[in-house]
């Protein structure tokens, strides 16, 4: 078993593969986490991000080796509430959490039995993980009438070319034969709604388990995995079912409810999404080709690495990446004006800096297009330069332009 | 972000502080404001774990828990924020104005008159950011349905006498924070991110240490620089120098300070070491008061900054509506009203967002008048225009009998009103409401025709002082300068049936397990 190239043992590693195993180091792969997603999800052309996540390196620990550390953490009470609750959840054979099941995916009544997978828990061992969890799945599709529940089964998934892990926090396969994701978050469903950021990123992390798991169950049935969300195979490839079940506290209580999530439209985006991240080869092309992100790098080596790769940074970046805080600095380094907001850019039209920007809004709005300047600039200028002007009107001509 | 407010936050950094975005105070402000620091629990909805509050800024009372999840001392707790709060909201209802207003009743026709309280001021509650206005909505829903010992029927868990009451209190304040330039409940962030533009973005802006590193950098420092140290500078403990404005501490707060204080804590009280556990109880209030006391300077410093722009003009008027809502829901809970739904019927929801839309018009109207760079938004727009009279030239409409003043009058502007000929304007800032139309504009020589309409009085020769003399500074809106009323909404009890038909009686819109979890 070897936890440093996972992948179906047996099989060789792509040059890719190798590839991005050499940029990682000697550190574990880390797998693609909620934030991960939730970055992917954000900004999906960031190139940089895209390298590491594919790369799978620790970008919390590269964050704080380039001297801007992530500012993310959960507080002890958080997660010891979180734990509390998904105790409670599953207790007492997961009977609670299958009557939310029954009433919210509106199943009959049943008497069905209910079995444990047993599954291997060594997290040294993610081949052999994903191993059991696939034969935990294969031995209840052979068996049908009864609730199988696997407890954090270890989902395997491909993510440019590489293995992604994943690990959802219950997959239930029911008397009827489908898999269902449940995700298990502590936010509140107060009054029958929730916070719809959290739940649209619930619903992204069980779109990603539900794509891994049809990847499983097409394997399982030896035919191609389908490419479209909105489309279900017939027979057992077409087990899992686009509709996961997320369980949170009910109001300001601790008691479990649900609700159904659809997630077979942040299936199609994450799809696309993965899809794209299989370019990462020509992502790679700028990095020299003895650049890595291992421990043995010194910090220069590592900012050189870090920043051979174009990132495309926005504020959104802050909440969702790791890197947000490093990508900040250099964006206000480079005076881009994209530190100043999404929409920005597309307001100064082809201004990318924000000195280029204030010395056409400080320039006499009657002049006529520079030499260089195409129209859409000269466009830009204008307004901006009316800005100026107004803005300066309004401020008693005080604050800007003393050269006008 | 519109063009001008990115422009001020380029100039912000280039400067390395901010930069003004408006020449007035375009809220409220009151006198003796209530400022109200929240603190949560991580990892349960709603659930305070401190609060420091009050109107003095050199006595500030913290009220804490030593164990969040412990609920007698929560609602304990909740009492006491009750016993601060209450006297304090309840005190504005005594002195009131008495407005009469004609009435004309439905089914006779006849008029008669009717006079209504109205409060002379309301009470305002300061928060640091949007999130805290959130939080004490949650405080809101979870207590006004709480049922006391003093109810018919108490429950198993009765909260004190006062904490429900407190409850509706907070869900009217967040409720009426939803509504476009209302200050009853403010948050500090929105306040100063409304006045200044900083050099970074609005998601940034929402961090009270790092916005007010950027309006007052310290000495020697640029904006920049006092923001990212208030965002990431830590002590030798690791712990943050500018802790976060709340209602949400700092994970490294949690795990490296207070998780062990509360270990100590309860571990004195397993041992029924009653001087022990008020010892660590203490602790762990001087503990949070050493992560409140940095946001609670910071809010008073925000609110000498505000203090130091000029009130808005259009200021008194929508405080009256905030008086209002303020006097009315007085009069809600003297009436003995049930706490407010957790679902508004359809009609109250309608009426709600048709306020909401209305004020928001209203806003934009009043500042923009009140505001030049306001104005200056509408003008770059192509939306308003203002200049400089060139010429006055008299001219009739001579349809009528009489032949009425329609006087031509032209102005030197650089602005290019989005309009055709004949596009209606208004003039704003003109002794009286005055109609007029575009004529004609040529953006070539910068000069813009216009016809005044009305506002001139009755006879041939318009009023003095109604148009405007050469040399004067005129400005016009293509925008009408009054919010429109919308059409009216039937009472909640004729909802039609499209809309699901009158609500079922309002008890019943309360949920029959509100202490669920206890």
């Amino acid at each position: 078993m070897n936890n440093v190239t996972p992948g179906p043992p047996g099989l060789t590693p792509s040059p890719l593969e190798r590839r991005l195993a050499g940029l990682r180091g000697d550190a574990p792969q880390r797998s693609l986490d909620a934030r991960a997603l939730a970055a992917l999800a954000a900004n999906p052309g960031c190139g940089r991000r895209a390298v590491l996540d594919a790369a799978g390196v620790d970008k919390a620990d590269l964050a704080t080796r380039l001297g801007n550390p992530a500012p993310f953490g959960q507080s002890p009470f958080a997660i010891s509430r979180g734990l509390g609750f998904e105790r409670k959840v599953k207790a007492d054979g997961c009977t609670v959490l299958l009557d939310l099941l029954r009433k919210e995916l509106r199943l009959p009544e049943d008497s069905a039995p209910v079995e444990f997978a047993e599954l291997v828990g060594d997290p040294k061992l993610p081949a052999g993980r994903v191993a059991s969890a696939r034969a935990a799945l294969a031995a209840a599709a052979a068996r049908p009438g009864v609730w199988t529940v696997l407890d954090q089964p270890l989902l395997r998934l491909e993510v440019a070319g590489s293995a992604a892990h994943l690990e959802p926090d219950l997959v239930v396969v029911r008397p009827d034969g489908r898999w269902t994701v449940v995700e298990i978050k502590s936010f509140p469903i107060l009054d029958g709604g929730a916070d719809a950021a959290k739940v649209g990123a619930a619903a992204r992390q069980a779109a990603v388990y539900v794509l891994a798991l049809r990847e499983t169950a097409a394997e399982l049935a030896g035919v191609e995995p389908s490419r479209d969300p909105y489309q279900e195979p017939g027979g057992l490839a077409g087990s899992p079912d686009s509709t996961a079940l997320l369980v949170c506290p009910k109001d300001f209580g601790n008691q479990p409810a649900a609700a159904a999530v659809d997630v077979r439209k942040p299936m199609a985006v994450t799809r696309r999404q993965l899809d794209r991240l299989t370019g990462v080869e020509q992502l790679l092309d700028p990095l020299p080709p003895d650049a890595g992100f291992g421990q043995d790098r010194s910090d220069g080596q590592l900012t050189a690495a870090v920043g051979a790769l174009a990132a495309v940074y926005s504020p959104d970046c802050l909440s969702a990446c790791e890197l947000g805080f490093h990508c900040r600095a250099e964006a206000r380094c480079a005076g881009s004006v994209e530190t100043l907001g999404r929409g920005v850019r597309g307001e100064l039209g082809s201004f990318a800096t924000i000195d280029r920007a204030l010395a056409a809004a400080a320039a006499p709005p009657q002049g006529a297009a520079a030499p260089g300047q195409d129209d859409g600039d000269a466009e830009s200028a204008l307004r901006l330069s009316r800005a100026a002007a107004l803005r300066a009107e309004a401020l008693g001509g005080a604050a800007l332009g003393g050269d006008r | 972000m519109s063009l001008l407010g990115t422009l001020a936050r380029m100039e912000a950094v280039r400067d390395g502080r901010a930069v003004p975005l408006a020449t007035v105070r375009h809220r409220h402000l009151a006198d003796r404001p209530m400022v109200l620091v929240p603190l949560a629990a991580a990892g349960e909805a709603g659930a305070p774990l401190a609060v420091m509050l009050g109107q003095d800024r050199e006595s500030p009372v913290l009220l804490s828990l030593p164990q969040p999840l412990d609920r007698d001392r929560r609602f304990a707790l909740l009492a006491d924020l009750a016993a601060e709060l209450l006297p304090w909201l309840e005190g504005y209802g005594d002195q009131v104005e008495l407005l009469t207003k004609e009435v004309k009743d439905p089914a006779t026709g006849e008029k008669t008159e009717q006079v209504r309280e109205l409060c002379t001021d309301a009470p305002q509650l300061l928060v640091p950011g949007p999130a805290a206005v959130e939080f004490l909505g949650l405080l809101g829903r979870s207590t006004r349905f709480r049922r006391t010992a003093e109810d018919p029927d108490p429950g198993p868990y009765p909260a004190p006498a006062r904490v429900p009451l407190l409850g509706r209190w907070l869900t009217q304040l967040r409720d009426r924070a939803q509504v476009p330039g209302s200050s009853l409940l403010l948050a500090m962030t929105d306040l100063l991110g409304r006045h200044w533009a900083t050099g970074q973005s609005r998601l940034e802006d929402q961090h009270l240490g790092a916005l007010l590193g950027w309006i007052a950098p310290p000495a020697g420092l640029t904006g920049a620089e006092a923001a990212l140290r208030a965002e990431t500078a830590r002590d030798d403990r690791g712990q943050l120098l500018c802790p976060p404005a709340g209602p949400t501490t700092d994970p490294r707060f949690d795990s490296g300070l207070l998780a062990p204080a509360i270990t100590r804590y309860d571990a004195a009280r397993q041992l029924g070491d009653a001087v022990a556990a008020q010892a660590r109880e203490a602790d762990i209030a001087a503990l949070l008061e050493t992560v409140l006391r940095p946001t609670w300077e910071r809010m008073w410093q925000g609110v000498d900054l505000l203090r130091a722009l000029p009130a808005a003009a259009h200021l008194p008027e929508r405080w009256e509506g905030d008086r209002w809502s303020y006097t009315s829901h007085r009069d809600r809970i003297a009436a003995g009203e049930p706490p407010q739904p957790v679902r508004d019927d359809a009609v109250t929801a309608a009426r709600k967002l048709a306020q909401r839309e209305r004020e928001q018009t209203r806003l934009d109207i009043q500042e923009a008048l009140d505001d030049p760079l306001a104005m200056a938004e509408h003008r770059l727009s192509g939306e308003a225009m203002a200049g400089v009279v060139v010429e006055v030239e008299p001219a009739y409409d001579t349809t009528g009998r009489t032949p009425k003043p329609r006087p031509l009058v032209t102005l030197r502007t650089d602005d290019r009103p989005h309009g055709d000929a004949g596009r209606e304007l208004y003039r704003a800032g003109g002794p009286a409401a005055q109609k007029a139309e575009l004529v004609s504009a040529d953006p070539a020589s910068g000069l813009v025709t216009v016809r005044l309409l009305n506002g001139m009085g009755r006879k041939k020769e318009p009023e003095p002082g109604s148009v405007p003399e050469p040399g004067e500074q005129v400005c016009f809106t293509l925008f009408e300068l009054t919010a429109r009323q919308s059409a009216p909404l039937p009472e909640p009890e004729d909802t039609p049936w499209t809309h699901g038909g009158p609500p079922a009686a309002r008890a019943g819109t309360v949920p029959a397990d509100p202490v669920e979890g206890a």
